[in-house]
């Protein structure tokens, strides 16, 4: 999953559950998570 | 306060009694703590029936070590048995603890006094003490600012002089914040040393129990209490002369009060007067540090606390539910991907100490900041409050590194900053050594910190 769908679907999701606060917080998270897929550590299949 | 040490040695030569001290720290108790919020729960009567107990054991020839008779609070994160551990939220109303914590159990044998259960961040989740469903713990130093935290009741309940030490928890820093913001000595030990059995987690597979205390002596007296070891001696403190220290520049000084720093730069030129060899390294993959702490984190909290944030949200304080909530978004690729980068942390900082008997950094970036705020100035720039003050002592929870902030001077406004020395996993011991040394080349250009109030 991208990043960028699942930061949509998780904004929508925590909307639906009535938690628009999450928002910033969840934006937070996906510059983490870019941080983290993009790190010089992750092992690939094709490699 | 007197000091764990001073108090044995005045408690054996029979020139005080635990009584007496405990009586003190109750009349500390009872005059700071409706302006500090440092207790949850005080446990006076029980206190001075413990103190009695204690005393009669002395006259009786019966020494149990050197936290026999010694007023101790304690974080309400860990179970004491009879009493409710309400980790400062609503969600735990009406809970009772049906055996003591391992570690209590360990104090207990040891002969402690038990003063009350200090207040703290809702579920150990935040580093102010703000969000707890008993109000904001206040600093001794400052009432108006925050006493760090999570561990912030603690922290106060000592820096004022209402327990001779105190017990915290550390997930991201909670130990060695609040110690650094009020002027006293915290240890999170190596991870996995110290049970966490009876202990409400945050993250499991980052949670210690660890001391704050006056100074490392102290510290060390209580650290060997909690994994059992009552009768353990003082170690010796390294020689000096020759110890060698590795400051980790970049990341870790990137963004840093200039009080901070200056407090920082002058404990190492006295280090550096004293003998100590000191060197500038760097650790690399720092920028991965907050994503892996970040993902480990809200992973396991949100494990833990599924249930309750279904059946009761709003029994949560909300910016704690909110953070709570973020943890379910965590994709399990990206937690594998943390577990991963917190190998490859471990390794740098392994590394970075293979030369070195510590690494020597700032705990905490800024001073103690004011109670409400969201963000502070450091350096021109606003940052955001929970991430500048977690920066300097999270990578050690990601690590598993034992670590201990130690006292380092004042700003100008007269708030305490420490330095924190990091030691190599499972050698804590070894740090204490390393702390010991240090603690008084440190100590010569400022006074010990002492107690406020009261």
């Amino acid at each position: 999953m991208t990043i960028d769908a699942w930061l949509k679907a998780a904004i929508e999701d925590a909307e639906r559950r009535g938690l628009p606060a999450l928002k910033p917080l969840l934006e937070t998270l996906a510059r983490a998570t870019a941080a983290l897929r993009a790190a010089d550590f992750n092992d690939r299949a094709d490699r | 306060m007197i000091t764990i040490e001073e108090f044995g040695r005045r408690l054996r030569a029979r020139r005080i009694t635990s009584a007496e001290v405990t009586d003190e720290c109750l009349r500390r108790v009872d005059a700071d703590n409706p302006r500090l919020n440092a207790f949850i729960h005080v446990t006076a009567d029980e206190a001075r029936r413990q103190a009695r107990e204690a005393d009669a054991e002395i006259a009786a020839g019966r020494d149990r070590g050197p936290l026999h008779g010694v007023p101790i609070s304690i974080k309400d994160l860990l179970d004491v048995r009879g009493l409710a551990t309400t980790a400062a939220s609503r969600v735990r109303e009406g809970h009772v603890a049906a055996r003591d914590a391992a570690t209590i159990a360990h104090l207990r044998q040891a002969g402690a006094v038990f003063v009350g259960k200090t207040n703290l961040h809702e579920f150990a989740f935040g580093t102010t003490n703000e969000d707890s469903a008993f109000g904001p713990a206040r600093n001794p130093h400052d009432p108006a600012r925050s006493p760090g935290g999570s561990s912030g009741g603690s922290a106060a309940s000592v820096a004022a002089g209402m327990a001779l030490a105190t017990i915290g928890t550390d997930t991201g820093g909670s130990i060695r914040i609040p110690a650094a913001a009020c002027g006293l000595v915290g240890l999170k030990p190596s991870l996995g040393e110290v049970s966490i059995d009876g202990v409400v987690p945050l993250s499991q597979t980052m949670d210690h129990v660890g001391p704050l205390a006056q100074t490392v002596a102290d510290a060390c007296l209580v650290h060997h209490a909690l994994l059992g070891d009552a009768h353990a001696a003082l170690p010796a403190p390294m020689p000096l002369h020759g110890l060698r220290l590795a400051v980790p520049r970049g990341y870790f000084f990137d963004v840093l009060d200039p009080e901070v720093r200056a407090r920082f730069d002058e404990a190492v030129d006295r280090l550096r007067a004293g003998g100590v060899h000191v060197d500038d390294i760097e650790i690399h993959h720092t920028a991965i540090i907050a994503p892996v702490y970040l993902h480990i984190v809200l992973s396991d909290a949100a494990a833990y606390h599924a249930s309750t944030l279904d059946a009761v949200p709003d029994r949560y304080t909300s910016n704690v539910r909110i953070r709570l909530e973020m943890g379910r978004y965590v994709l399990a690729e990206d937690y594998v991907r943390a577990l991963a980068g917190r190998e490859v942390l471990r390794r740098e900082v392994d590394a970075a100490l293979a030369q070195h008997d510590a690494l020597a950094l700032p705990t905490l970036a800024i001073p103690a900041p004011p109670l409400g705020a969201s963000t502070v100035q450091v350096g021109g720039a606003a940052e955001p409050v929970r991430n500048v003050m977690l920066r300097l002592t999270q990578p050690f929870n990601v690590t598993g590194h034992p670590a201990i902030s130690i006292p380092s001077g004042r700003t100008t406004a007269g708030l305490p900053c420490g330095m924190q020395l990091v030691g190599c996993r499972m050698q804590t011991d070894a740090l204490l050594r390393v702390a010991l040394a240090c603690e008084p080349q440190i100590a010569l250009g400022f006074p010990r910190s002492g107690n406020v109030g009261g």
